[in-house]
């Protein structure tokens, strides 16, 4: 039986296909190239950052691209080349954003000067960040503009449209993704590029000199482009309505929610919203008159609900929609049922109950070491970061107390330090961080713990890359965006001018558990701040050189399970045991073998190993050759 | 039947590292080589992790969402045993379900904390779904390079598409007519492979 009958043929037209299968952050790369972009910059950030690394293939003597080291840093650097004639783009995850913002909110009022487009990339339903958040709040916020792309060709024809857009009326424009756009990919139709044109940089402080005199008369201005931009908004070709006899419910929609709208109501009109804000309230009060029923369908906060109620206009919407996570088919026919007083469907099967696979290290990581020795330390808190690092906090390490935001780290250690309580008393306070947050947001707080006299132990663990987003560079890297020599920062000189004494910082190597141990013992026993940073690369990048493989002498191997506390995934259990120990204590002994394949020696599991059952892997091939001969 | 549900919805499901954005990828090249409509999308958090990776491809006339639907899959494409299990769910009434019987165990599994399925296979057949399963991984190693895979896999699933299985064949072969030519013709072995393993599956009664 075919599971797939086959469909009726396609005519023959079009069985060669002219459109280019692009995910939507390729979409909008392309559609920057075009647009004639001269600068572009971003902090990588799932799932925003194939932007920038597509765009990066570009020469940069035609496009400019950088990895900044935070967001903020980014908008500012695209600020500047709008202001000195220069089509600039940026992009950034949402929570980026929040790092950008005290920049956005002012360069609302200057304007843009060339075009300027912002793309913010929301993880609806947080596949990989530490909250989910709404960034068309931003626009509300910022009185900005908004455009929010319903697939790959739509994020392509809005990031052309959103260059002129900024032009016409000198405003920075949100390019609104979710993870549904960044990461989808769907067939597009591109065009031909424009040459980049750079204009120049005309002197004008009562324009670009935001001091509170000058600022005052930049916001009506603010206010009255606002009204225009939703005038825009009225009559945009993005904003269009798909007919439908069913008018028991009529919806309006933006983003990737029209497509699950349309997908799961196919007979109903909608208002589909490309250019959401400010909002075509005129347009959608028309539409409204239309049907019995109005819905509002946004992914996550209630904001188009909210300001249609304002205007007087009768919708529903969170009160029958969620507002966590993604929105999808299954999940807009029952509470549209619902809404029409319908009976509401079974759901479909269920799934069975199978193991969870949540992420891991990689073999041979070298924060498998950190966490290894974290673990065994007593009487510690540790305040922890974001990245690979925050795997730290699960099995079988557990040696992580706390993650909030890129660089929080420093601060929320040194608050856990002059915050204690008596209970607290004699607890070490550890922070660790990796070397691109530590250059992103955490010197700041580094410099804190000096200033305010903070007894922190702070490990940075420099891979000399960023390894959550997939191994871009940053100035810890030696390398620029295009994998040409940079300058390599050094942390030990950066820490000691940030006010820890040089007594007190050491370069340590991360695969050496009792060396990392001693220290890590001496240093929280010392009141004043102290610095460790590890010294060995990412597996992941080409700075990382592959050792001989290993592997368990099962002759040997005693069932302790020592080497499993390290957490590498090369390492299985085969075979477990029950045994009684001399003191009468009964406990399970894990037998283990080493997935040599996998294994790339880093060695880190021997240590810890007593009966000295892990041996080279050579040593084994070498005695079964002998064997067979 | 409005042009909607002419759509093909086929899920990719494995972990991450096995190639199943890739093989998804291929797939859809061979789709719209065919003039086809179509759109990818993959649930990856953290997938370079080790994590779980389920790619969805939806083809046909015109697609809106690129989400496939519980209960909607015509086809679920397993890399993995328990990965297979986890997703079969999302198939629809009369689908086909083809699966690798190779077993990676995560972490999690081997420290104790959890139990891998006793026999997947079984436990789909239980839910009254046509199951076809063999060992990719094997296959691949006999032909002498573990990443042959994905083009086993991908020869699997060719005689159950809306269009030849040569049309796929010739997806793959482009990939590495352009990247690797040195491996066109082992990989046009591999695939035949997977059709034969595919073929043989539906009378051999297999466990995972
Ligand atoms: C404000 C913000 N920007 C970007 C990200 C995405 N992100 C998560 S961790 C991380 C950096 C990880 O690099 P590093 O600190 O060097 O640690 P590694 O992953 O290499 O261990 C980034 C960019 C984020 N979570 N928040």
């Amino acid at each position: 039986m075919a599971a797939i009958s086959p469909a009726s043929s396609l005519p023959a037209s079009v069985a060669s296909n002219p459109r280019r299968l692009l995910s939507g952050n390729e979409a909008v790369a392309r559609a920057v190239w075009e647009s004639g972009v001269r600068v572009a910059a971003a902090y990588p950030g799932t799932p925003s950052t194939e932007m920038l690394e597509v765009l990066s293939r570009n020469s940069p003597t035609d496009l400019y691209t950088e990895w900044s080291v935070n967001e903020k840093v980014s908008l500012e650097v695209s600020i500047g080349a709008s202001m000195a004639g220069s089509r600039a783009f940026c992009a950034m995850k949402h929570v980026g954003m929040n790092v950008a913002a005290d920049a956005l909110m002012t360069f609302t009022l200057t304007g843009a000067n060339a075009g300027m487009v912002i793309a913010v990339a929301d993880d609806v339903g947080l596949s990989s960040s530490q909250n989910e958040q709404d960034s068309r709040t931003w626009g509300r916020f910022a009185h900005l503009p908004i455009l929010e792309p319903a697939d790959s060709q739509e994020a392509y024809a809005m990031t052309k449209f959103g260059y002129e857009l900024s032009e016409q009326f000198q405003v920075p424009v949100i390019l609104r993704l979710t993870t549904r756009i960044c990461h989808v990919k769907g067939l597009v139709q591109t065009g031909e590029r424009v040459a980049p044109v750079a204009g120049r940089f005309e002197k004008n402080p009562r324009r670009w000199v935001m001091v509170p005199g000058h600022a005052k008369a930049r916001i009506p201005l603010m206010f009255e482009r606002e009204q225009q931009l939703r005038a825009a908004a009225e009559t945009s070709p993005f904003n269009s309505i798909d007919e439908g006899h069913d008018r028991r419910v009529g919806f309006v929609t933006s983003g990737p929610a029209w497509m699950h709208v349309r997908e799961a109501f196919p007979n109903a009109p909608v208002l589909k919203l490309g250019f959401s804000c400010p909002a075509p309230v005129a347009m959608i009060r028309a539409f409204a008159a239309t049907v019995d029923t109005l819905l509002v369908v946004e992914e996550t906060e209630p904001l188009l609900e909210t300001e249609l109620k304002a205007a007087g206009i009768t919708c529903h919407g969170k009160d029958f929609l969620p507002r966590i996570g993604e929105l999808s088919p299954e999940v807009l026919k029952p509470a549209v049922a619902r809404l029409l007083g319908e009976s509401v469907a079974a759901p479909a099967a269920l799934p069975a109950a199978v193991f969870p696979r949540p992420p891991t290290m990689c073999v041979a990581c070298p924060h498998l070491g950190v966490y290894y020795t974290l673990a065994q330390l007593k009487n510690v808190t540790i305040a922890g970061d974001i990245g690979c690092y925050t795997l730290g906090a699960g099995h079988p390490w557990n040696a992580l107390d706390s993650t909030i935001s890129m660089g929080a780290s420093m601060g929320v250690a040194l608050g856990l330090d002059k915050g204690r309580g008596e209970a607290d008393k004699d607890k070490k306070v550890i922070a660790v961080i990796g070397d691109s947050t530590f250059l992103h947001m955490g010197m700041q707080g580094l410099l804190d713990i000096t200033y305010n006299r903070g007894n922190v132990t702070i490990l940075i663990l420099d891979n000399r890359t960023v390894g959550m987003t997939g191994g871009q560079a940053n100035p810890a890297s030696g390398k620029d965006i295009h994998g040409a020599l940079a300058p390599r920062v050094n942390f030990a000189q950066l820490v000691e001018a940030l006010g820890v004494k040089p007594e007190r910082i050491h370069m340590v190597d991360p695969y050496q558990l009792p060396t990392l141990f001693k220290l890590l013992r001496e240093e929280t026993k010392i009141a004043e701040p102290s610095v460790l940073i590890t010294n060995r690369p990412c597996v992941l990048i080409d700075e990382y050189q592959k050792q001989q493989a290993y592997t368990v002498d099962t002759d040997k191997c005693t069932g302790c399970g020592n080497c499993i506390d390290v957490g590498c995934p090369a390492i299985q259990v085969q075979r477990r045991e029950k045994a009684v120990k001399a003191s009468g204590k009964e406990v399970e002994l894990q037998f283990v073998a080493i997935e040599t394949a996998a294994c790339t020696g880093c060695g880190l599991c021997l240590q810890p190993c007593a009966p000295e059952a892990i041996i080279p892997a050579v040593a084994v091939q070498s005695i079964n050759v002998m064997k067979k001969h | 039947m409005n042009s909607v549900d002419k759509v093909t919805n086929i899920l990719v499901v494995g972990i991450g590292g096995q190639g199943v954005m890739t093989a998804t990828e291929i797939l859809a090249e061979a789709a719209i080589s065919r003039g086809h409509d179509v759109k990818k999308t993959e649930v990856a958090g953290m997938a370079q992790r080790g994590g779980v990776v389920s790619s969805h491809l939806r083809f046909g006339p015109k697609v809106l969402s690129p989400q496939i639907a519980p209960g909607e899959a015509d086809l679920i494409v397993g890399f993995e045993a328990a990965e297979a299990l986890r997703w079969c769910h999302t198939l629809r009434p009369g689908g086909l379900v083809l699966m690798n019987t190779a077993r990676l165990v995560p972490p999690v599994v081997s420290g104790g904390l959890y139990d891998y399925p006793a026999d997947p296979v079984a436990e789909i057949r239980a839910r009254g779904i046509e199951v076809h399963a063999f060992d990719a991984m094997a296959i691949a190693i006999e032909l002498g390079d573990m990443r042959l895979g994905n083009s086993v896999m991908l020869g699997a699933m060719a005689d159950h598409l809306p269009f030849p299985a040569d049309v796929l064949l010739a997806s793959i072969l482009r990939r590495f007519q352009a990247r690797k030519p040195e491996m066109v013709d082992v990989n046009r072995r591999a695939f035949e492979a997977g059709r034969r393993a595919d073929a043989q599956s539906k009378q051999a009664p297999v466990t995972a």
